[in-house]
């Protein structure tokens, strides 16, 4: 039985300490906006935030994230940036299959609240992490200088 | 009506419909209009487009149409959503020609049944080329029933009114009735007959051809509240994986699953049956189910599986020798596919010559949402939940493998995390079922890990190009001959199938139009030995590859301009009939219809070139490549921008592409789909490539098997459309860029560094 916080809620999982975060939020919490696309931490599908912090869920063991706030894709519009992320992710039409934007929206709006005002090399080093095989890279660094430039309504 | 439409329309269908939309209490549009066309047209020798696919096209307003007493109008998308779009671009071709407002439109997903909603198999760049019209028919039917309702309850003539924006106007009082006031009244007029039927003008479209109507799933994508195929949550729910036979054709000798079932979590360990018999079908492979309490206790219980394999006879297969196989093949005469003049005559004599070789490997779809499906069997029906392409085939296959009769099975479309071709084939459709029964019934999802996914793809085909020319005094071919040599798809549904399908040689093989007096195209037999499919552009992919980069080796040589020579081999405008270039296939379309235009081709080159500054100076490093391609019936050309630094390092600043796919739905999504095409393109350029050993794909995840990401895309990709009036009929979206990438890039590369690519991915090989 592990304790976790997940999008500001309690809750009690009945799960190994080992099993990773990933499938303890998508199996046992029910919370399938986060995604499976590896399980090796090569492609970001499953981005979340412990405490603010982006990580891989599939490889992080639900032990590290006792004790933290977990936040998925689902919570993620609570905060400013993360909202400011998802409206200029629609105001520009970035999804295509839009699988692997939850894990797109989670790091840009990791990036986004460390680095307001990101260059090329830094949405390359934040966001490199995360693979689209729809090939919406250009709109993606298209909506994270929109956000950077307050453009979203 | 014929006895058929009726059939079609059993009132069961009628309240599935309305109970999956919940709230749609006034059911508004009675009987359908279906396939008048049909029945009032003298039957044509052969049909084309949507006509000719299993389940035809169905243009019943009913079964596409309800409208909601609150004014909110349903209607179905009876397509998969992959990410081109389709759920928000056909339906809004309805909602326009109803005058519907997209604000209070919803959408609702078709399961599978091509007897109800028509072809449904999402593939092959059809959508929208095959049910523009029909959907504009069905729109049209629903607004003039409106109407007619609306003239009926103020008493005035029917031409006094017309419908605008969700309700109909009496124009001469100002007079309103809004769509959810007139639903039931409507039901009871006839429909329409298609003759009848009042289209809108190109001039009077709201959405057909804008960019002011949303996708329909983007905020639930943003939010992470979509139900993709791997998302199905059921009460008691089982999830599997399976340990599948590394080899095509291969078998569980013995498994021990002592230490499989001592994991926590893990609940059964199955043996399911491997189908070591060709063809492969959409057979599932076989292998050891872990069946557990969750995803995580599966992939570990089957980590501790002991299975000893007979790998069968596939376990020669090994990338390097294949090569050799196929370069034998490639360089003696094959089957002739297409013959004008005497090629083989003229390559035999003295004379200048120019040979090249291509190579491509086999590559991955690689999807971002591995195969994943759901299933449960309740009273003797099985009803599945699942990221198909083709729900109809994913039913059939299903109904089969159980012994089940179709009507027996139902299987319900969730979102696509990706598809590119891969999720046409519903082997894993099949796995979920067949675990569900063993279970007796119980609901169990089957998910893919990464690794079966790269190991147990359709893999598009290894394939080498084999061309040759015999060139006049200024460098122009005189003679062309292309062998063209690859597994081919048909193995995978005919056991032992060789040489080129149709279906692949018309994908740019032997319907390149070029302006040569002798040309010759032949298709080499070779035997497949794991499971070929199609991968966005198919065959257009090695083809495009090979054509367009000999075509700029040619230039060279000639010392000519690659642009100029280009446009000089593909010569006057003109319409040239498939028929006469021997491509009897022409994507299924009619040749009249779709004539291959080199006008059109022609109008691409120029187009792209232009735009892109072709012939503009570069700084060192720098170089600029050209190419195009006539894929699903749509016209591309592109011209990509490298830079090849010190190290041999590849980076891609621009991209520049011309799109010819007719008249323009969805302007947005056809950019978004040449944008990820184009990136799609780059990435087998650059690194993709499964390669076998002993039978054996040897890649396993994305550090193996490397796709592009974000750092390596090109920076800018610019599309430029072309534009036509209605009159053009249309082109496919999906897939036609991708095969124009891999050549422009190597011919930029060569322009940069003098260095030729003729074997893909580039990878290392200008580091040397
Ligand atoms: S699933 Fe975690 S990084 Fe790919
Ligand atoms: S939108 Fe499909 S994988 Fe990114």
């Amino acid at each position: 039985m592990v304790l976790l916080e997940i999008n500001g809620q309690s809750r009690q999982l009945e799960v190994p300490n080992d099993m990773p975060l990933l499938w303890a939020i998508r199996d046992v919490a029910q919370l399938t906006g986060t995604k499976f696309g590896c399980g090796m931490a090569l492609c970001g599908a499953c981005t979340v935030h412990l405490d603010n912090e982006p990580v891989r869920a599939c490889v992080t063991p639900v032990s590290a994230a006792v004790g933290k706030k977990i936040t998925t894709v689902e919570a993620v519009g609570e905060d400013k940036v993360g909202q400011a992320v998802q409206r200029a992710w629609l105001e520009l039409g970035v999804a295509q299959c839009g699988y692997c934007q939850a894990g797109q929206i989670m790091s840009a709006t990791a990036l986004l609240r460390a680095t307001p005002n990101p260059t090329d090399e830094e949405i390359d080093e934040a966001m490199s992490g995360n693979i689209c095989r729809c090939g919406t890279y250009p709109r993606i660094r298209a909506a994270i200088k929109l956000v950077a430039k307050g453009g979203t309504k | 009506m014929s006895q058929e439409l009726m059939m079609d329309l059993p009132d069961i269908n009628r309240r599935r419909l309305l109970k999956g939309v919940g709230i749609a209490t006034g059911l508004a549009l009675t009987i359908g209009i279906n396939d008048l066309v049909r029945a009032a047209v003298a039957e044509p020798a052969k049909k084309y487009g949507g006509d000719a696919m299993p389940g035809g096209l169905k243009e019943d307003v009913l079964v596409f149409v309800s409208i909601g007493s609150d004014g909110i109008v349903n209607i179905v998308a009876h397509r998969s959503e992959m990410g081109q779009g389709v759920r928000t671009s056909l339906p809004l071709v309805i909602a326009d020609e109803m005058e519907a407002d997209w604000a209070r439109v919803r959408v609702v997903q078709a399961e599978a049944n091509e007897a109800k909603y028509g072809n449904q198999n999402t593939d092959g760049s059809r959508s929208m080329r095959h049910h523009f019209e029909p959907m504009r028919r069905i729109g049209a039917t629903a607004r003039m029933m409106l109407e007619t309702a609306a003239a009926a309850k103020w008493g005035v003539p029917r031409n006094e009114v017309r419908a605008r924006n969700h309700q109909v106007v009496h124009q001469p009082s100002g007079k309103t009735l809004g769509y959810g006031e007139l639903a039931v009244a409507a039901a009871k007029f006839p429909v329409p007959v298609r003759d009848n039927l009042k289209l809108k003008s190109a001039a009077e479209f709201r959405y057909i051809g804008k960019q002011n109507t949303r996708n329909v799933d983007g905020q639930k994508i943003v939010t992470g509240t979509t139900h993709y195929g791997i998302d199905t949550q059921l009460k008691g729910m089982l999830h599997a994986v399976i340990a599948r036979p590394p080899v095509l054709g291969g078998k569980v000798k013995s498994f021990d699953a002592s230490a499989a079932l001592k994991v926590p979590g893990v609940l059964k360990v199955l043996e399911l049956k491997s189908s070591s018999l060709l063809p492969p079908l959409f057979h599932p492979l076989g292998g050891i189910a872990v069946l557990a309490s969750n995803t995580w206790a599966a992939i570990k219980g089957r980590e501790a599986l002991k299975i000893v394999w007979d790998h069968g006879a596939n376990a020669v297969y090994d990338s390097q020798t294949y090569r050799k196989i196929l370069e034998a093949a490639a360089r003696k005469p094959a089957k002739v596919v297409r013959n004008h003049g005497d090629a083989a005559g003229v390559l035999a004599r003295d004379g200048k010559k120019f040979v090249a070789e291509y190579y491509q490997p086999h590559i991955a779809h690689g999807t971002m949402e591995p195969p994943a499906a759901t299933a449960q069997i309740v009273n003797g029906k099985c009803e599945a939940w699942a990221c198909v392409q083709d729900p109809q085939a994913a039913l059939d296959a299903v109904a089969a493998h159980l012994g089940f009769k179709p009507v027996n099975v139902r299987v319900n479309v969730t979102l696509l995390g990706g598809g590119f071709g891969r999720k046409s084939k519903p082997d894993y459709v099949v796995e979920a079922a067949l675990l569900s029964q063993a279970m007796k019934g119980k609901p169990v999802k089957v998910t893919w890990t990464r690794e079966d996914d790269l190991h147990h793809d359709y893999f598009h085909t290894v394939s080498l190009e084999h061309m040759e020319c015999a060139l006049d005094a200024k460098g122009m071919p005189t003679a062309w001959l292309h062998r063209t040599t690859a597994p081919t798809i048909a193995s995978t549904f005919v056991a032992n199938a060789k040489g080129g399908a149709p279906f692949e040689l018309g994908m740019g093989a032997v319907n390149i139009p070029f302006n040569i007096p002798h040309m010759r195209v032949e298709s080499p037999e070779v035997q497949a030995h794991t499971r070929i499919g199609w991968f966005r552009s198919v065959s257009n992919i090695p083809h495009a590859f090979a054509v367009q980069s000999f075509v700029a080796e040619l230039a060279h040589n000639a010392k000519r301009d690659h642009r100029d020579y280009l446009l000089e081999l593909l010569g006057p405008a003109r319409k040239v009939n498939p028929d006469s270039i021997e491509d009897g296939w022409n994507y299924g379309e009619s040749p009249q219809r779709y004539p291959l235009d080199v006008g059109r081709m022609r109008h691409v080159v120029e187009l792209v070139t232009s735009k892109a500054g072709w012939g503009r100076k570069l700084p060192k490093g720098h170089g600029l490549g050209l190419a195009f391609c006539y894929s699903f019936v749509t016209y591309i050309a592109a011209v990509v921008e490298v830079v090849v630094g010190e190290d041999g390092e590849i980076s891609i600043p621009r991209v520049d592409i011309a799109v010819d796919c007719g008249p323009q739905v969805n302007p947005d999504r056809i950019r978004s789909q040449a944008e990820g095409a184009c990136i799609m393109g780059a990435s087998l350029t650059l690194t993709g490539e499964i390669s076998f050993k002993n039978g054996a794909a040897q890649q396993s995840n994305f550090h193996e098997y490397q796709v592009l990401r974000i750092d390596e895309a090109p920076r800018e990709i610019h599309v430029h459309m072309v534009e036509h009036a209605l009159d053009v009929p249309l082109g496919g979206v999906g897939e036609p860029v991708t095969p124009t990438i891999a050549p422009a890039i190597c011919n930029a590369i060569f322009a940069a560094t003098g260095k030729r690519i003729r074997t893909l991915p580039i990878r290392d090989q200008l580091k040397a």
